[in-house]
């Protein structure tokens, strides 16, 4: 409907969006910061493309500043932007309204925050039905409703009636995309419409949309971090870098053969399920390996089983269960309590990395706090060395605290933002009285060349480093005591690609080094495959398949597991080269 | 593959320019040298007129109140002008008498300006009593929580019960007719607030990751409380404290005008003042005006500090 209707105004050659030498400033406390420039593209009715880069590569600039919706602080400074041919800088912004909803639909990045949580679904949807002149009263409702059916929510009639918090988050995205598609715009940007949710439902989502707008013949312009999305996705891919376009073509030509330097590194950090457990420790290994137990590592992982009869696990997690008591409901009663892990078991086996890989909710969290001691389990135990910990006992736990390390997902909570980068790293010595002052400073600078921060970066306060570089202090940090085992929980997952592959390098060269053992908490299953030996699957707190990593993603046995593989976009694509 | 590592994150290279919407922390810092979260917040203070303009109205009342002895033309309570004083006549402005006399013969600009110091140590005296009293209450509150917490926070509902002027009464009645009681009675009545914030603020950041990973690190739970939970916990405490100043020297001034402040009817305090204007107010209403305005500019000067204070502590609120 909307070809036809672009068609008939523009003609067949003119795209519906051409953007020239886009040029896009902010005022900012430091000055002013350009943070896009130079960006020209095309698109064409009823194609999709994506705009791929990592955090702070400009993507989302591009996007808001074409909707017209860029911040108070920001400005387009220079280039053209035109929609049918018509100029859009410098409209006036009743022009740019009238445009928006109408022509241009917008799916914005976050489900949980972009809903109003005081006014129900349907009042939602109807409000933008009538405000963009497509329908008003009844008939606005009766096409609210099929509008939700069409995004694939059922009982739409019921559902209008509900509030945005009685949603799951993939009824919230498509509940946005039916309100970014109630006008039938012509260009419809998804700003990262999938990032906060689940791999199977990201796909779920993603197939909806799709449909939806070849249905419309609807433009859309993906906005996504993740090559693998975007190339299944999009015809064409702009890649971003620092405020610029590096490169841009169709999908698969770009990927199969990346011309420019960012987006070869960015194809060869993307983790695939193609790719291999990361071989540092492989080809270091074979030289280096004392014991027994790393030969073994060197080779497939097969040899997990042989392994526990050869040597005694260093812990064990022995039918681990975690009931959270239920929330109170009003004087007396209660919510029923809520089983977070159950009957949870496996284990962990010197200088090997053990994964747990789930969905939100899945528990794989709240199974690390347990072995972390941060959380007493309801029933089971875990032992270290075939013998229980007794947190309750100080000297028990303080010893305990020096083996087992933990890093967190997400690097700029997990520092304290009024410590300098050393203070933090210093403070485990300092708390276990190791050494003096002098012998304490060069530890830390030990540690910081450890996981290759130079000594300057010392002085510095989280709040001045990248995200990449606070995970190496936290890394850092965990290190400090010589643990035997670090905990990761999603320690990478709040990384951009190319940090996240550096991370991993860094956690797999210092595990060959220091004969580290990992239990590695991950939603993201290609990340696990680079780096774990043993891969355990949790729904719903309990482990549904456990196994060598190389059995569970080649031969998976249980639905659930096929169903979280066959999700990851860009499965099928030779992305890993 | 692994030949990425060394070149592609360049630990050297600032943080790259971010963009909006993105996390308010990963803000552009260009290169400087250290930022604590104090220093960036007084960086950006710096920037905003309603923090100068603040700034300078505190500055110029902390420095008339320190300089008053050679500030003022007369001494403090001194009644030079008390043989001009009619029953149905006060002098008004002169050269000698710059604002004029007031009812007992005291000149009234040497009076305002001995009231700033009174006015400005029980409001800072008295905001730290409630500072401190409401840290101690809710430190106990925040760091054991359970048992004692209830407690502590049942302890403060109590007091938050009683109207903070009924309550400011009664410890001055008991506490007798001077300063120090006034003192005491605005002291008291903050430290619920106080308590109360710090409590939330510490519960909040007790859930934070790198709490945990402080405590992962078998730190005492004594230490991690005290070196990590309370120091970022204190932010919203300082800003209400600036913002108390202000309602202190107002509440001051309401607690002398309600004749609890004792002392002689010529003591230089702008609360009293405002007491003996009272009774003129037919045949002299500047008398009121003045100190009215001096504790009004006060509270502004001190509100006005507080809030660019909030402000610029806010994450929300950058990149202004």
């Amino acid at each position: 409907m909307g070809e036809q209707r672009s068609d008939a105004v523009v003609g067949d050659t003119a795209p519906l969006l051409q953007v020239r030498d886009l040029e896009v400033t902010f005022t900012t406390d430091a000055g002013g910061v350009v943070a896009v420039k130079g960006v020209s593209f095309d698109v064409e009715p009823g194609q999709t493309i994506a705009i791929v880069g990592e955090s702070g590569s400009g993507k989302t600039t591009v996007a808001t500043a074409v909707l017209g919706l860029l911040p108070d602080n920001g400005k387009i400074t220079g280039g053209s932007v035109r929609l049918s041919g018509q100029e859009l800088v410098g409209a006036s912004s009743r022009r740019l309204q009238s445009l928006r909803g109408r022509v241009l639909g917008l799916v914005p990045q976050d489900p949980m925050t972009n809903l109003n949580p005081t006014s129900t679904i349907g009042r939602q949807l109807v409000e933008t039905l009538e405000d963009t002149g497509t329908a008003s009263g009844a008939e606005a409702r009766t096409r609210a409703s099929e509008l939700l059916t069409e995004a694939g929510i059922s009982d739409a009639d019921e559902r209008m009636r509900a509030y945005p918090h009685q949603f799951s988050g993939g009824m919230r995205q498509r509940t946005l995309i039916a309100i970014g598609l109630s006008a039938s715009p012509e260009l419809l940007v998804a700003d990262e419409p999938t990032s906060a949710l689940d791999v199977t439902v990201q796909k779920v989502v993603l197939d909806r949309m799709e449909q939806l707008t070849a249905v419309r013949g609807t433009a859309v312009m993906l906005i996504t971090h993740d090559l693998g999305l975007a190339a299944e996705r999009a015809s064409d891919l702009l890649v971003m870098y620092r405020g610029e376009l590096v490169e841009s073509g169709p999908a698969l030509e770009l990927l199969t053969n990346p011309q420019h330097e960012y987006t070869k590194r960015l194809l060869a950090a993307a983790p695939s399920l193609a790719s291999r457990r990361i071989q540092i420790a492989k080809e270091a290994g074979v030289e280096d390996a004392v014991e027994g137990g790393d030969l073994l590592a060197v080779s497939d992982g097969r040899e997990d089983d042989v392994t526990a009869d050869a040597e005694a696990p260093l812990i064990q997690a022995r039918n681990l269960r975690m009931v959270f008591p239920g929330a109170r409901r009003g004087l007396f009663g209660h919510e029923p309590d809520v089983v977070a892990v159950d009957d949870v078991s496996f284990d962990m086996h010197r200088g090997r990395t053990v994964a747990i890989v789930g969905e939100s909710g899945s528990g794989k969290s709240t199974v690390a706090r347990m072995l972390l001691h941060l959380l007493e389990p309801t029933s089971g135990e875990v032992l270290m060395e075939g013998r229980p910990v007794d947190a309750r006992k100080q000297a028990d736990e303080i010893a305990f605290r020096r083996r087992v390390q933990p890093v967190f997902q997400d690097p700029y909570s997990s520092l304290d933002p009024l410590y300098t980068v050393f203070r933090t790293v210093e403070e485990p010595l300092r708390a276990h009285d190791t050494g003096g002052k002098g012998a304490r400073a060069d530890r830390v600078y030990e540690l910081l060349d450890q996981v290759a921060l130079p000594a300057s970066m010392a002085r510095r306060y989280p709040a001045e480093l990248s995200g990449g570089q606070r995970q190496r202090v936290a890394i850092a940090r965990a290190l400090a005591l010589q643990p035997d085992v670090v905990i990761c929980d999603e320690a990478v997952s709040a990384l951009d690609v190319i940090v996240q592959s550096q991370i991993l390098h860094l956690l797999a060269d210092l595990q060959e080094r220091l004969q580290l053992t990992y239990l590695f908490i991950s939603h993201d299953l290609a990340v696990v495959r680079q780096i774990a030996d043993h891969t355990c699957v949790m729904e719903n707190g309990r482990i549904v398949e456990q196994g060598a990593t190389d059995d569970v993603f080649d031969n998976p046995q249980e639905e659930y597991t096929q169903r979280l593989l066959a999700a990851i976009p860009g499965r099928d694509l030779e992305l890993a080269l | 593959m692994t030949d990425i590592l060394p070149a592609a994150e360049n630990p050297h290279e600032p943080t790259p320019p971010v963009e909006p919407g993105g996390s308010p922390a990963d803000a552009p810092r260009g290169t400087d040298d250290s930022a604590s979260l104090w220093r960036q917040a007084f960086r950006r203070m710096r920037r905003n007129p309603i923090a100068i303009i603040g700034a300078v109205i505190v500055l110029v009342f902390v420095l008339v109140a320190l300089l008053a002895p050679w500030l003022a033309p007369y001494p403090a309570g001194a009644t030079p002008g008390r043989d001009l004083i009619r029953p149905t006549e006060i002098p008004g402005p002169s050269a000698e008498y710059p604002l004029g006399l007031d009812r007992f013969g005291s000149d009234v600009l040497s009076q305002l300006i001995w009231g700033a110091r009174s006015s400005l140590v029980i409001g800072v005296v008295s905001t730290l009593l409630g500072l401190f009293g409401g840290v101690a209450v809710g430190l106990l509150a925040g760091a054991f929580g359970g048992g004692v917490d209830t407690l502590a926070m049942r302890f403060v509902d109590l007091m938050l019960a009683i109207p903070s002027l009924l309550l400011a009464v009664s410890i001055a009645a008991i506490a007798g007719q001077n300063n120090s009681a006034i003192i005491i009675a605005i002291g008291v009545v903050q430290i619920p607030i106080f308590a109360r914030l710090l409590r939330g603020s510490m519960l909040q950041q007790r859930n934070s990751d790198y709490v945990l990973a402080a405590r992962s690190l078998g730190l005492t739970r004594g230490t991690v409380t005290m070196s990590h939970v309370l120091p970022n916990s204190l932010g919203p405490v300082i800003v209400q404290a600036t913002l108390v100043l202000a309602t202190a020297v107002i509440e001051a001034a309401a607690l002398s005008f309600l004749g609890l402040g004792g002392g002689r009817p010529t003591d230089a305090e702008w609360g009293r003042m405002l007491t003996g204007a009272q009774a003129e107010l037919s045949i002299a209403p500047r008398l009121a005006l003045y100190p009215g305005l001096c504790i009004s500019l006060t509270a502004l000067g001190f509100t006005l500090l507080g809030e660019s204070l909030r402000e610029a502590l806010d994450p929300r609120m950058r990149r202004r």
